[in-house]
């Protein structure tokens, strides 16, 4: 029987995550890295996020929202690194660094909101 | 033993031009493929400071706030401002590729692009509102 490759599983991880990028980070990065820092928008409180974020239901969006990215710009980078860089001879400590990468994040995340 | 020899993905070629590496400097569609691609990196920044932030929520008030402080350093807010920037272009090109990647035909003539693309940008925009609502009033 013929091995079954890995790559269509990378990348719909990679399409999945260009989907919630697209569509989750501006707003995130719009609030949390701007609005808020520069006083145009009044910042929650500490008390009322951590209680919106403990919600079962928020806490795994906060882990789609951190892990299918990661996939997303793991698989990306990777071809960039070949197409822009050249240097495909690093294969397996690009694939190491970028898929271990978002591995080691996702389980981060994990740790992170299931202790939270 | 006998010893398998290492095949490579790719054919052997024993004559290979060499291309610059610099290679995508040379045309503007080029340059935007790699600045397209390179907005992984920012992407990927999301995601360290989400993890950073939802740490900082959990050790406590205090160190939640230090958190805040951090984020309103002027380097952290160009770093942010140029983010949002590259991941706006993400956005942009990933819904304009939508017609691309499905190419739906209504009575043996591809329906017109807008109609694939327009979609994702109302969706965009509500899924923006909810997300900011859930956040200012949550």
């Amino acid at each position: 029987m013929r091995r079954r490759s890995i790559v269509p599983f990378f990348w719909i991880l990679f399409s999945a995550g260009g989907v919630v990028a697209a569509f989750l980070i501006p707003i995130h990065l719009l609030l949390f890295g701007l609005a808020f820092p520069l006083g145009w928008l009044d910042p929650p409180s500490h008390q009322k996020l951590l209680a919106l974020a403990r919600l079962p239901l928020v806490r795994l969006y906060l882990f789609v929202l951190c892990s299918l990215p990661l996939f997303h710009w793991a698989h990306r980078f990777r071809y960039t690194l070949y197409d822009g860089l050249q240097v495909r001879h690093l294969n397996e400590l690009i694939v190491l660094g970028t898929y271990g990468g978002a591995t080691v994040g996702t389980l981060v995340a994990a740790y992170l909101l299931w202790s939270l | 033993m006998i010893e398998r020899p290492s095949y490579t993905e790719f054919h052997p070629r024993w004559h290979r031009t060499r291309v610059s590496t610099y290679w995508w400097l040379e045309r503007w569609r080029y340059v935007k493929f790699i600045l397209r691609e390179l907005t992984s990196i920012f992407v990927a920044l999301f995601v360290v400071m989400t993890l950073l932030q939802i740490r900082a929520l959990a050790h406590g008030p205090q160190t939640y706030q230090a958190f805040q402080e951090r984020l309103a350093n002027p380097l952290v807010l160009v770093l942010n401002t140029v983010g949002l920037l590259f991941v706006l272009f993400h956005t942009i090109t990933w819904f304009n590729l939508t017609p691309k990647a499905m190419a739906i035909r209504v009575g043996g003539k591809r329906i017109p692009d807008v109609l694939l693309t327009a979609p994702n940008y109302v969706a965009w925009v509500v899924v923006s509102g909810v997300v900011a609502w859930i956040v200012m009033e949550g």
